[in-house]
């Protein structure tokens, strides 16, 4: 730990700057086949740190069983339209979620297409929107805990980025019972926290 | 030099709160890409809800900090079977949680993000109590003056507001400001800890008078003139643990007093004799012997009868510390509850003490009061805990990363 004095109002901007971007650079660089560490799109280059694809302040609801959730807000920074059509990790099978109003009520159905992000955009997974969906977990995520996620996009390229699980009561979004899928229709995300 | 330059001198100094809070406005304004909402505009006459203390820094903030005008103290008690592992997530979370909010940024999965855009020199101290180091398996770690208070003769405490195995002092100078916070450390507290209680506390509001001002409590007196100033050695000597294995440097500990005022008989009292049990004048808060506050006692000056003009028996008497590394730091907190149906007040004094040592400072000073300290007569100790105060962390650590790491 530094003992440092207090830094002024510059050097205080500088350095949250860096930390955000070495966080960015940190969590948006996995790509298990895209060895170069490069963004998973034609970058301008490879070495600038503006030209990143990242998850910024990702965040996963904590439960014990079943489903769950993964936020955050993508931010796409390497001057090129990307489309995410997949997300996995080691704990429980994935979809990538919309809400939608069905019947007078918010549903969630898998996003048809994925999520697309315009160079330079940002897009904002929450509770009650577009979110990352964990279908069936195989061990408890509990508060606190970090679980590593991939990113698959549309070209093949992927990118992992680490999420922290908070407690978190609300995101009780039932499934549309029609849309298909091979769940138990209802209120399926009725999860408590683990500890 | 004034004691007005010394006080800002000192602010400047130790915890770079002024010079942090500018530089945390212009990172907000300059750096934020967070959909959350945009800064409230406070108007051009005050930066009072702008204005930040810096989270990070080899010591915890909160404690050097001139005390903010709102406080929350709550202290949980750990579920059976929380262990190191489990503490970390817990810490981990918190931790990030306090960075976020000190900024005036929402924490992860806030459902009311509008709630943290003024932060308000807002500071979340973390302690630790005595069996949370068992539930770690790190018993070896626990500062040794940390350990339940040996019981005192006035002590009428009472289990709702006494003990607790980890503890949260929110500070802000404004009172929604703690509301929130509180709300976003509990819930993320909850799947680890109960709520054991919570104690709010407030003193005057910021501008209301002068930054660095000696508070008043609710019995009149102005309350912490004898306290050592930030910044200056003796500051340094008796709050903070020099030295040591790192989980015991740039720590500290905290007893936290929850101290009933016994209004109706107060009352009772002429101004002479009031002023007598404390030994300092109700108004401008000079001793007996002197003429202004900041003035030393003079405890060998006689009255014309020969008696001594600073009781024996009065508060500032039996609290006196002459030796710099054995004072304390007395950062409290008013508390103000309903009164009951016949209009008695439910009032008086979230006392914390901060102090390197308990047994060392605390301990002498507070069997000194015990046994014969005239102010015994009006005012009750009903809650009473002690916690450590791990050291501070960096942006890439976490607060108990020394003790649970």
């Amino acid at each position: 730990m530094r003992r440092s004095a207090s830094p002024g109002v510059r050097g205080w901007a500088v350095r949250l700057g860096v930390t955000v971007v070495a966080v960015f650079a940190a969590t948006g660089c996995g790509g298990t086949d895209d060895t170069s560490g490069a963004a998973p799109s034609p970058a301008p280059s490879a070495s600038s740190d503006s030209a990143t694809f990242a998850v910024r302040d990702p965040w996963i609801k904590a439960a014990d069983k079943g489903m769950t959730a993964a936020f955050g807000t993508l931010v796409n920074d390497t001057g090129t339209e990307v489309t995410i059509t997949g997300v996995s990790t080691a704990v429980s099978p994935m979809e990538v979620h919309e809400m939608t109003m069905k019947d007078g009520r918010m549903v969630m159905q898998p996003k048809t297409g994925g999520i697309t992000i315009k160079a330079g955009g940002s897009h904002v997974l929450e509770p009650g929107g577009d979110h990352l969906m964990l279908m069936d977990l195989r061990e408890p995520v509990r508060a606190g805990d970090e679980l590593t996620f991939t990113l698959t996009f549309a070209d093949g390229k992927t990118i992992d980025f680490t999420a922290v699980a908070k407690p978190f009561t609300g995101a009780e979004e039932s499934y549309d019972p029609r849309s298909g899928m091979p769940m138990t229709p209802g209120p399926g995300m009725t999860m408590s926290p683990a500890p | 030099m004034s004691r007005r330059r010394l006080l800002t001198g000192g602010a400047l100094g130790v915890g770079g709160a002024v010079a942090g809070a500018a530089a945390g406005v212009a990172a907000t304004a300059a750096g934020h890409r967070s959909p959350a909402p945009a800064p409230v505009d406070p108007g051009a006459a005050t930066t009072v809800g702008t204005d930040v203390v810096p989270f990070h820094g080899p010591r915890q903030a909160g404690i050097a900090t001139d005390p903010q005008a709102h406080a929350a103290f709550v202290a949980f008690t750990l579920h059976r079977g929380v262990d190191r592992a489990a503490l970390g997530r817990l810490m981990r979370l918190l931790t990030d949680d306090a960075v976020r909010l000190a900024q005036g940024r929402a924490p992860l999965a806030d459902t009311e993000p509008e709630l943290a855009v003024l932060p308000a020199r807002l500071t979340i101290t973390f302690g630790f109590g005595p069996d949370l180091y068992a539930a770690a398996g790190r018993d070896d770690r626990r500062p040794p003056s940390v350990t339940e208070l040996p019981v005192f003769g006035i002590d009428r405490l009472q289990p709702a507001w006494s003990g607790g195995d980890l503890l949260l002092q929110i500070c802000a100078d404004d009172p929604l400001t703690v509301t929130h916070a509180q709300r976003m450390l509990v819930k993320d507290a909850r799947p680890f800890a109960t709520v054991r209680w919570v104690q709010r506390g407030f003193r005057r509001s910021r501008g209301a008078q002068a930054d660095g001002h000696t508070q008043r409590n609710v019995m009149g007196q102005l309350d912490g003139t004898a306290n050592p100033r930030p910044g200056t050695a003796a500051f340094e000597r008796s709050v903070w643990t020099g030295d040591g294995p790192d989980w015991l440097r740039d720590g500290s500990t905290l007893v936290l007093r929850r101290i009933r005022a016994e209004l109706e008989t107060w009352d009772k009292l002429g101004r002479t004799d009031k002023e007598l049990a404390v030994g300092r004048r109700l108004d401008t808060g000079a001793p007996l012997s002197g003429r202004h506050e900041q003035d030393e006692p003079d405890f060998s000056a006689l009255d014309e009868a020969g008696l001594p003009v600073m009781p024996d028996f009065a508060h500032v008497t039996r609290a006196r510390v002459m030796d710099d590394r054995l004072k304390i730091l007395r950062r409290p907190y008013n508390y103000d509850g309903a009164p009951d149906p016949a209009g008695r007040a439910d009032s008086g004094l979230i006392f914390a003490a901060y102090q390197a040592d308990i047994t060392r400072q605390y301990l002498p000073i507070q069997r000194r009061l015990a046994e014969r300290d005239l102010l015994n007569d009006w005012i009750t100790p009903i809650g009473s805990a002690v916690f450590a105060i791990p050291p501070g962390c960096g942006p890439d650590g976490w607060i108990g990363e020394q003790v649970l790491g």
